[in-house]
């Protein structure tokens, strides 16, 4: 389908969180700690209050106490004690954001800095293992004997890939307008992924009883997850505006973005992988090291995906984070997935290499019959469909796998594969459908953060109903309608649509209102491992004078249960593989190791791909039954198109130069470096 | 961002009139309006030049006169442009986006500002933004920076594609101000930081470009040849405008080169064309002339990548002329 919300879009009448119009508004500008690590000793605010259309500057000498237990990346002006360079300390409120935005520039903050310490390293003394990691894994696993397993491989490989930070990035920046009532009710216009989950925590961070917040967010321009948790900008607007009893404003810059909105943790990965002389896997060990603030443990869950893909008798997985002066990193697309799957399947192509064997063959020689790790039966398993659909699509088989022999010109020609996968989940979520007028109204609080997510959902409405689309109208994004997750795990679709379903067959049997609650069925859900899986092939152009690739070839085949719109899904592959396209070759976010904090904070320094850069990219998909998952039958789509696009492309780098690269970005100057 | 005043100048006289100390002029804003609003600038007063009547590109006999205002898109798009200058063309056209490219102007993009990262940051020191406050760059992100003609004191690029072209034409660059009128030759028009990073040009306070004044091309095939990270839309990490004419006896009778993405200002490869002219047009040469261009570079770690690419660019580049 066609977005319902497309034209609105398109001709700038959809409203954005920062576009909402209020009388008498004021505009917050935030203060930013410009040392990594410390105290603040004084704020003098002064200059900033002479200044004319200011109205108050909020710090930790002067702003509302907030609960004890609020996340302290919230928990603004709390505290004197500063976490990382660009962490908010203080803000100005003023008439105009002109104003306030001078203001700020005036705002003198002292500090007591403390030496700093900022860069992650796989040998780094404060590196430990988490309890668990995200969202709630056991940090090692280990079954079978990996050095057992290793001795007795004919083909070993140890190799270690690094992954930068990387930023979201959306398109539209994080964003907030606060209003409270004169009962001292708050309505918050936020950029949230969730309404439900922004509307708890905003409460929680405020001291309030949820049913005295409400958040909305009709339209949202793009999260990949910075949007998925609350971030500063809501708890600000909200704290500014009880301070100048005005309703308040706030935007965040683009360099503010990358500060306080969050971002994927770097990673330094270890695989160990021995094999066969039949190509079997003898052992498989996968080891992260990344890092987390002092102010938060978020411990990313870069090598679960090891857990599910291939067979072996021997398995170990373990994770080790660090503490460092810097932000909490946060979710980006497909956390775990995307970085852990660029390294085991970057290592898997290195081991097909060593073992002379066809990597397409060799993941297909380790299939495995159960979840690897768990022993659970699949839901449903297509990875090997898809390696060989894309290999017939890609035409495979006329690949000479000698690398760096393929030349046009200046041009250094390789082809890669690698293999994504991504869990299918689905949470509990409620939904109301309401006879209206005879059309019917479904009332969902889900998020349409640019996915298609209001038309998916009228899709499978009308589906339930047996009526046509356009009898069917979704509301959604607004914490006053049923309660629903957040979007985000790719679950967004199968939770809220779940729900959406039930509420129609509700309405079918009532004819007038029908009203869902998932929980009990979710919660019966069988124990079965339920992952989307899916192949990707890359073909590369390297140029042996200047060091730049370009990917002339994207090719991705997935398998993820029902299609729910072939339109939207396809969008949702070939942005996370333009994406995939970018960690691969150009994103990167530098750490400032002298000063703290980030550098490249803006969109001209932190690349992400232009149009020219996505020259031919393809998604197709599988069509794929599978009973246990959800009423749609669907897996998750929006994560999944990104994990495996950089090892692809890494591999196929390889392919064509004969030179291996471990460290993303794969730009003109590693590769310079390197071979010219 | 600090209040200001805005003015609107009717001509270029009373443009140099309305300026004071604390005053800018504001082409398209592309640049100007970004560090406005980073405070990396801060003027008090801008004075709008945008709007003068300099926004013609006319043929004056065998030159062609590009008045300062004329938009990128405009320059690009120009017959007597694509006919006679393709290089020019190109270049223009390999930077910045189409929608910046119809905003800014011929002398916006001559006076854009470094792209390093420090100098755009208020929060961290930099000797061209708050001279004296330290160079970062040198130990810390310089992967993008300048490999030639550097100082201890600074290590910017200039980040324009169409400056480079314009050095490789001889270019004229018309200034007026309040000393009068004056032409400063490109590359001349930039400077090296030496001890004063915080001067990119040798224009004076209160100088005005009014045009950009393009001799007869040179004789032969020229190129414009950007690298980047990505295909659009980046700055170039280096960039070459060369133009190559061999005689019959195979040596090499003209030869321009200049290189972007190196220097603090467009890169002239004297050098390497001294080294060229009157020589053989073979691959050996060029690597010998490249060579010879690049031997003043002084690389730092993260952007030592440069030379080879330098050399790689213009050897290539070189072989793509000749016949």
């Amino acid at each position: 389908m066609n977005r319902i919300e497309g034209r609105v879009k398109v001709t700038g009448l959809a409203t954005y969180a920062a576009e909402y119009p209020a009388e008498n508004v004021a505009y917050a500008y935030a203060v930013q700690a410009q040392i990594a690590k410390g105290r603040v000793k004084r704020v003098d605010a002064a200059a900033a209050l002479e200044l004319p259309g200011v109205l108050a500057v909020l710090s930790c000498e002067a702003a509302p106490r907030l609960p004890e237990d609020a996340d302290p990346e919230l928990a603004l002006f709390q505290r004197r004690e500063v976490a990382y360079r660009g962490q908010i300390v203080a803000a100005v409120v003023a008439d105009t954001y002109e104003i306030a935005r001078d203001a700020a520039a005036h705002v003198r903050v002292d500090y007591d800095a403390d030496d700093h310490d900022v860069r992650l390293s796989g040998d780094h003394p404060g590196l430990y293992q988490p309890e668990v990691v995200n969202p709630n894994f056991p940090s090692d696993t280990d079954k079978g004997d990996v050095e057992a397993g290793l001795a007795a491989a004919a083909t070993t490989v140890d190799v270690t890939y690094e992954t930068p930070v990387l930023h979201n990035n959306p398109m539209e920046p994080h964003a907030a307008l606060a209003l409270w009532d004169t009962e001292g009710r708050l309505l918050v216009y936020d950029t949230a992924q969730g309404t439900s989950g922004s509307r708890d925590t905003i409460a929680k961070t405020l001291g309030l009883p949820p049913e005295q917040v409400r958040v909305v967010s009709r339209h949202v321009g793009g999260g990949f997850g910075s949007k998925g948790t609350t971030r500063p900008q809501a708890i600000l607007a909200a704290l500014a505006s009880r301070m100048v009893g005005r309703p308040v404003k706030i935007a965040l810059t683009r360099q503010q973005m990358f500060d306080v909105t969050g971002y994927r943790t770097p990673t330094i990965q270890r695989l160990r992988l021995g094999v066969d002389g039949d190509g079997r896997l003898t052992a498989l060990e996968h080891l992260a090291y990344e890092q987390s603030s002092t102010l938060v443990e978020f411990a990313e869950q870069t090598a679960t995906p090891t857990r599910v893909m291939y067979a072996s008798p021997a398995l170990r997985t373990g994770h080790r984070l660090v503490r460092l002066d810097v932000a909490t990193p946060s979710w980006m697309r497909a956390p775990g997935e995307c970085p852990g799957m660029y390294a085991l399947e970057s290592a898997m192509d290195e081991l097909a290499c060593a073992a002379g064997l066809d990597p397409v063959e060799l993941r297909i020689r380790n299939e495995p019959e159960t979840e690897p790790f768990s022993g659970v039966p699949f839901s449903s398993r297509n990875l090997v469909g898809c390696l060989r659909e894309g290999a017939h699509r890609f035409g495979w088989r006329h690949r000479d796998p000698r690398p760096g022999v393929t030349r046009e010109g200046e041009w250094l020609v390789g082809t890669g594969v690698a293999a994504s996968t991504y869990p299918a989940r689905r949470s509990p979520c409620q939904a109301v459908a309401t006879m209206r007028d005879g059309d019917v109204l479904v009332q969902v609080a889900a998020a349409d953060i640019g996915t298609g997510a209001r038309t998916a959902l009228t899709r499978i409405a009308a589906n339930a109903l047996g009526i046509a689309p356009e009898r069917v109208h979704v509301e959604l994004g607004d914490s006053d309608l049923p309660r629903a997750p957040v979007a985000g795990g790719s679950a967004g679709t199968a939770s809220w649509g779940t729900a959406v379903v039930r509420a129609c067959e509700e309405l079918r049997r009532d004819g007038k209102e029908g009203r869902a609650d998932t929980t009990d069925e979710v919660k019966a859900d069988a124990e079965l491992a339920r992952h989307a899986f899916g192949a990707q092939f890359a073909e590369v152009r390297v140029s042996a004078v200047t060091g730049e690739v370009r990917v002339s070839r994207l090719l991705g085949v997935f398998a993820a249960g029902h299609i729910v719109d072939e339109k939207l899904a396809r969008s949702q592959f070939l942005g996370g593989m333009t994406m995939g396209l970018g960690m691969a070759l150009m994103e990167e976010t530098l750490t400032d190791e002298e000063f703290g904090g980030f550098l490249h904070r803006d969109l001209a320094q932190y690349h992400v791909p232009a149009c020219a850069d996505a020259q031919h990219v393809e998604a197709v998909w599988l069509e794929e039954e599978d009973g246990e998952l959800n009423p749609m039958g669907s897996k998750g789509i929006g994560e999944i198109g990104i994990v495996g696009t950089a090892a692809a492309i890494g591999n196929a780098v390889h392919h064509a130069t004969g030179h291996r690269f471990r460290e993303l970005p794969i730009t003109p100057a590693k590769i310079l470096t390197a071979r010219f | 961002m600090r209040p200001f005043e805005y003015a609107r100048a009717g001509s270029t006289a009373e443009a140099v009139r309305q300026f004071a100390p604390g005053t800018m002029y504001l082409g398209g804003g592309t640049n100007l309006v970004d560090l406005m609003r980073l405070g990396v600038a801060e003027p008090e007063r801008l004075v709008d030049v945008s709007r003068l009547p300099l926004d013609a590109v006319e043929e004056q006999g065998d030159r062609v006169r590009v008045g300062a205002t004329v938009r990128n898109t405009d320059l690009a798009a120009h017959p007597l442009i694509r006919a006679r200058y393709p290089m020019l063309a190109r270049a223009v056209l390999t930077g910045a986006s189409g929608q910046v490219r119809n905003v800014a102007t011929v002398a916006g993009n001559l006076l854009q500002r470094t792209r390093c990262t420090y100098f755009q940051d208020v929060t961290r020191p930099c000797n061209k933004r708050r001279p004296g406050s330290g160079c970062p760059a040198i130990a810390g992100d310089h992967g993008n920076l300048a490999v030639l003609g550097t100082s201890d004191a600074c290590v910017a690029t200039h980040p324009s594609d169409m400056a480079v072209a314009l050095a490789a034409l001889d270019a004229q660059v018309h200034v007026t101000g309040p000393g009068g009128d004056r032409i400063i030759p490109m590359p001349g028009l930039h400077r090296l930081p030496g001890e004063e990073p915080e001067r990119d040009t040798v224009l004076a306070p209160g100088d005005l470009i009014t045009a950009v004044e393009l001799p007869p091309p040179p004789p032969g095939a020229s190129l414009y040849r950007k690298v980047r990270e990505r295909a659009s839309f980046a700055f170039a990490l280096v960039s070459i405008a060369a133009a190559l004419d061999v005689g019959r006896d195979g040596t090499v009778t003209s030869c321009r080169i200049a290189l972007g993405g190196v220097a603090h200002a467009p890169w002239r490869a004297e050098r390497a064309e001294r080294a060229l002219i009157g020589g053989p047009a073979t691959g050996e040469a060029f690597l010998q002339a490249a060579e010879a261009e690049l031997e003043q570079a002084r690389p730092l770690p993260r952007n030592a990548y440069k030379v080879p690419l330098a050399r790689n660019l213009i050897v290539a580049t070189l072989e793509e002329l000749a016949p």
